[in-house]
């Protein structure tokens, strides 16, 4: 266990040391582009342009930059957003994390509910008219995009139904649990059925295709033949097995999420978060950020990849050592 | 099928369970195909039945059917198969669960793929307790051990918590065993208990089963192996085409078998003993599938001794004097012995038989077979 | 990979140089180790578990004769396959030797191996997974043609055309696909593929236990056909003591990745030496059928009695099961379940030598010496 904890943690340095010194060559060695145009944002006037290079030390030979960049990052904690002077990275970064987690928490939640129990159901109810209506619902909300399903659904709730059904529908917004569950929940609400709505339909095919085949097995006609009810078998043997590589996927899809995926979503929802500040920062092509938001992200993936393996082990046995 | 009455020896007791024109048909793309065509026997208290046959004969989806297991939307299941007076067809799923597991257990041929991989074998005996008794969650892993060191699993109090993975083939199909016993099964059926394990380790289960048969269960043990039935049964079902060729005590059909795809399947069976041939003798063509069965005799396409009479299907009838030994023939009752011998020496003569010296007729088989 | 051992190492002396014969293949101390590393668990994946090994194969010396069959028979695990592999050098060897046709083809490069490889074929068990399923039969069976340039194309066609012939498929099936065949039929494609080479020795790994009974005689008469008409050498390789005895002129009974006992065919099996074959064959279901030597069914057979052979051996039911062979017991592989075992068997590993003429056994007490010293402590259940 130990051992696997410290070669988790080596390759996610590993990963993170790779993805920042990539970041950092797009910005700083591409070929006939001047970094200081790019840190002093657009239009900057010369007199800018040759304060940034002084103040960056852009004289200075790459590693060396990188190794500065780095130190203020990550030791002395106080890079700052090269277009908002004044901003620090790594509060920014602390600040919007929670808004991404409340999001990707509440809809992996509803998703996941939604997904089992859609899954489950189609492929209980295989060869009835149910099951092909239950995948087409699946599929009709793989299909559609967040930033268009989003807008939809702020076009309702907040102008063309404001009026009426949705009048209790708070402005597009973040407001943390600390100050207000109730408000916190509210505000979060469509975000997160949006973002489900996108996942629930994915989870819903895989699990029923692999509760269908996992019905097929010689187990569960053991467990048929020992006189357990269908629904114990459904449940307590089909599901159980099936559910192993869904867990393994959604850690996945958690990790993606928190590290910046769910972007689309919280641009649309004005959520604060890590997405839309990554967003915000692309689009200023503000590099602090930039790279400390990515690094973020890889950070979380390679977490999460680390939590399915961990999960995967609990969830089969047969992962364990014998 | 018309059953032959048999008055002349009653049967010792009520069959405990009792099969009577069991059908099954699956609905396929080509068409129905007819897996088991009128299935009937039945099964004293305490005796263990055979049932041998190749692959396609039927034996295994009959024994599925028994205890509903086929639950495929594309098979129907006809017919009357009576346990302990109840028609097991008819009753209800409630009634049904009841029986499956505690009344009637059932084994599987693949020990490697029938136990839940996520729970401890310990766990799933316990589970099958449970579903037919109230006693605690304590008092049933207590027995999940107690059957785990019947069945012979050393140090069964901490294999219990074991999964099935750490087990090897044979201690898993003990796991299995040991959970089919687990409420007292009055009838045990095998679906090729042994056949996915060693020799050595087939000694074990069979000595398993037979132990198990001792303390009063009775057994079908569905087989491909003349020499696993020779060894266990008391009564044998040799299965072709999805209908009875012969049945019998095991002595009167392994000792004077009367049906030519039995005298096939003794004769084609190399030997650890007794003299070595250099040519065994075979039976002809592929073993009939489902799909290609016609009005006549199943076995006719391939039988040494066919002739005009095997268009039309012969029924299960007993000889004069040995009502309980029967088969499906058309063959005169007296002289089964001299035909069998006929066919063995015309047998002997290789232009019979499907090899370099003779492309055609092996041609000629192998078309049979491609027949659709 | 080490070649290291910590047991001796078996006799290099040959088990059958003694022995007459024409000797088509020879194996010397042949082994095959693997290493052991797929662990399961994701901390551990990649790491050799303190460099163990499995020992597939460990430490076999066997002859083939021009034109007879060896049978190798055992139980799964116990390396027979992964021998039969090595011995057409399908596998590189850990340690040990090969020799085919008095050349030593151990550690012939690919290209040098070449021009050897027509003159030795496999055969394997599940015809449908050696058979390329998008080829047609034709082509399969052409295929070693092309490879070793037999000739031009009518040369081919006239040759796979033969080989269907021999085999016994109709030359209508040269086009159809490995699926639109029974099981039978697809091993009679496999070997077809195997003769296409004209081969002088035939590896079979299994080659009837996928198969209905039936079917399984068919396929082995077309085995014992072959070598009639071609002069094959086999090495036979199964696990049903009734198939083996029916094939073989000579049989090695393997265990553990160690041949533990060598004799011919009808020696073994009237007397076996080493306790795991004498196991072996008793464990064998036997068909009380009394069909006799001379071929008569009897109908009225009322005692039982049986004719002289045919009669069933005393049961000897091991205990357990085989031993993993990552671990593999210290001494003697077998002592763990062996009935008879003693203190020097868990110490010291018996080596194969001859125990009586034409007869090779890896035991301290074999059953057969004289006076059956063997028996001593003898804890059978017998039944």
């Amino acid at each position: 266990m130990l051992y696997f904890a410290v070669r988790r943690f080596l390759s996610a340095l590993l990963v993170m040391f790779a993805i920042s010194v990539l970041v950092f060559l797009i910005f700083f060695a591409t070929p006939g582009v001047d970094p200081a145009a790019r840190i002093a944002g657009r239009n900057a006037d010369p007199a800018t342009l040759a304060q940034v290079r002084h103040s960056f030390g852009l004289d200075r030979p790459l590693p060396i930059r990188y190794l500065l960049m780095m130190r203020h990052l990550l030791v002395d904690r106080d890079l700052e957003s090269f277009v908002n002077r004044g901003s620090r990275v790594i509060p920014q970064i602390v600040q919007a994390t929670p808004v991404t987690l409340s999001l990707v928490v509440g809809a992996a939640v509803i998703w996941m509910a939604v997904g089992i129990l859609m899954g489950t159901a189609a492929a209980t109810l295989r060869g009835t008219a149910v099951d092909p209506l239950i995948m087409l619902v699946g599929v009709v909300g793989v299909s559609l995009p967040a930033y268009w399903l989003g807008e939809v659904v702020n076009l309702i709730t907040q102008k063309q139904l404001h009026g009426t059904v949705f009048s209790w529908v708070p402005p597009p917004g973040y407001v943390g649990p600390s100050q207000d569950v109730g408000q916190w929940a509210l505000h979060l609400l469509f975000p997160w059925l949006t973002l489900s709505v996108l996942y629930a339909g994915i989870y819903a095919r895989l699990l029923r295709g692999e509760i269908i085949t996992a019905l097929n097995e010689d187990y569960v006609r053991t467990a048929r033949a020992k006189g357990i009810s269908e629904r114990r078998i459904l449940v307590r043997h089909a599901l159980r097995c099936s559910l192993i590589p869904i867990v393994s996927l959604f850690g996945l899809d958690f990790g993606a999420l928190v590290g910046g995926a769910a972007l689309l979503t919280e641009v649309v929802f004005g959520l604060p978060g890590i997405g839309k500040l990554t967003f915000d920062a692309l689009q200023n092509l503000d590099l602090p950020v930039i790279m400390g938001t990515v690094l973020y992200a890889a950070f979380f993936v390679v977490l999460a990849n680390a939590l399915v393996d961990v999960l995967y082990a609990r969830l089969d046995p047969r992962a364990r050592h014998a | 099928m018309p059953d032959e009455p048999l008055p002349e020896v009653p049967l010792p007791d009520e069959p405990l369970l009792d099969v009577r024109d069991l059908r099954v048909r699956f609905r396929t793309r080509t068409g129905t195909v007819t897996a088991v065509d009128g299935l009937s026997l039945s099964v004293a208290p305490g005796e263990i039945l055979g049932v041998v046959g190749e692959s396609g004969s039927g034996k295994s989806v009959s024994m599925l059917a028994v205890l509903r297991l086929l639950t495929s939307r594309n098979v129907t299941v006809s017919g009357e198969v009576r346990f302990r007076g109840r028609d097991l067809l008819t009753l209800p799923d409630k009634e049904l669960r009841s029986v499956r597991g505690r009344e009637i257990a059932m084994v599987f041929q693949d020990p490697m793929t029938a136990l839940t991989p996520v729970y401890t074998v310990g766990w799933q005996i316990a589970e099958q307790i449970r579903a037919h008794e109230r006693v605690s969650r304590k008092a049933a892993h207590a027995r999940a051990v107690e059957l785990l060191s019947d069945v012979g699993i050393p140090d069964a109090a901490s294999r219990v918590n074991a999964y099935p993975h750490e087990f090897s083939g044979g201690m898993r199909q003990r796991a299995v065993i040991a959970m089919a016993l687990s409420c007292g099964p009055a009838l045990l059926i095998a679906d090729e208990p042994t056949t996915a394990l060693d020799v050595t380790i087939q000694a074990q289960i069979l000595d398993l089963m037979r132990e198990l048969n001792a303390r009063g269960s009775a057994v079908v043990l569905i087989t491909h192996d003349m020499g696993v039935v020779s060894e266990i049964a008391d009564r044998v079902l040799v299965m072709y085409g999805g209908r009875v060729a012969e049945e019998g005590p095991r002595r009167s059909v392994f000792h004077g078998p009367r049906h030519p795809y039995t005298w096939g399947l003794l004769d084609s069976v190399p030997r650890v003993g007794g003299p070595r041939l250099r040519r065994l003798p075979t039976i002809a063509g592929m073993p009939v599938s489902p799909g290609d069965l016609e009005g006549g005799c199943a076995f006719a396409p391939r039988c040494p001794a066919r002739h005009d009479r095997c268009d039309e299907r012969p029924a299960l009838s007993g000889h004069p004097g040995e009502a309980a030994h029967r088969d499906a023939c058309w063959l005169p009752a007296d002289d089964r012995t001299a035909v069998r011998l006929a066919t063995r020496t015309a047998k002997a003569d290789p232009a019979d038989q499907a090899g370099p010296g003779d492309p055609a007729d092996s041609a000629d088989a192998a078309d049979r077979e491609m027949a659709p | 990979m080490t070649t290291q051992n910590t047991t001796p190492p078996a006799a290099p002396a040959h088990p059958d140089g003694d022995g007459g014969g024409d000797v088509l293949l020879r194996a010397t101390d042949v082994a095959k180790y693997y290493p052991v590393r797929t662990d399961a668990l994701p901390w551990n994946q990649g790491r050799n578990r303190a460099g163990k090994v499995l020992r597939a194969v460990d430490g076999v010396s066997l002859e083939v004769r021009r034109g007879e069959t060896l049978g190798v028979v055992g139980e799964s695990g116990c390396g027979k396959s992964t021998l039969g592999r090595c011995l057409v050098r399908l596998t590189e060897l850990t340690s040990g030797r090969v020799e085919f046709d008095g050349r030593d083809i151990t550690n012939l490069s690919a290209r040098r191996l070449r021009p050897v490889r027509p003159g030795m074929q496999l055969v394997f068990q599940d015809p449908q997974a050696s058979l390329n399923p998008r080829r047609r039969a034709g082509d399969i069976v052409a295929e070693p043609l092309l490879v070793h340039r037999y000739g031009d194309a009518a040369a081919i066609r006239r040759r796979v055309s033969e080989l269907f012939d021999v085999v016994g498929l109709a030359f209508a099936h040269l086009d159809r696909y490995p699926h639109e065949f029974s099981g039978g039929q697809r091993q009679r494609i496999g070997i077809a593929r195997a003769l296409a080479t004209d081969p002088k020795l035939i590896v079979a790994d299994e080659p009837v236990s996928a198969l209905d009974v039936s079917i399984q005689a068919q396929v082995l008469n077309l085995f014992a056909d072959l070598q009639d008409e071609f002069g094959l050498t086999y090495v036979f390789i199964a696990h049903d003591l009734g198939v083996v005895r029916h094939v073989s002129d000579r049989i090695a009974v393997m265990y553990l990745g160690e041949v533990v006992e060598l004799a011919e065919t009808e020696a073994l099996y009237a007397a076996p030496a080493h306790p795991y074959t004498e196991a072996l064959m008793s464990a064998a279901p036997y068909i009380d059928d009394t069909a006799d030597a001379d071929g008569t069914p009897d109908t009225a057979d009322a005692d039982g009695t049986a004719a002289p052979g045919t009669e069933r051996r005393e049961r000897i039911v091991l205990t357990g099961d085989v031993p993993n062979p990552v671990a593999k017991p210290a001494g003697c592989a077998f002592h763990t379940r062996c009935p008879y075992a003693r203190e020097r068997c868990a110490v010291e590993r018996p080596r194969l030598t001859e125990t009586s003429p034409g007869r090779h056994t890896a035991c301290h007490y074999p059953l057969t010496a004289p006076g059956g010293t063997g028996r001593v402590n003898s804890q059978v259940s017998t039944a």
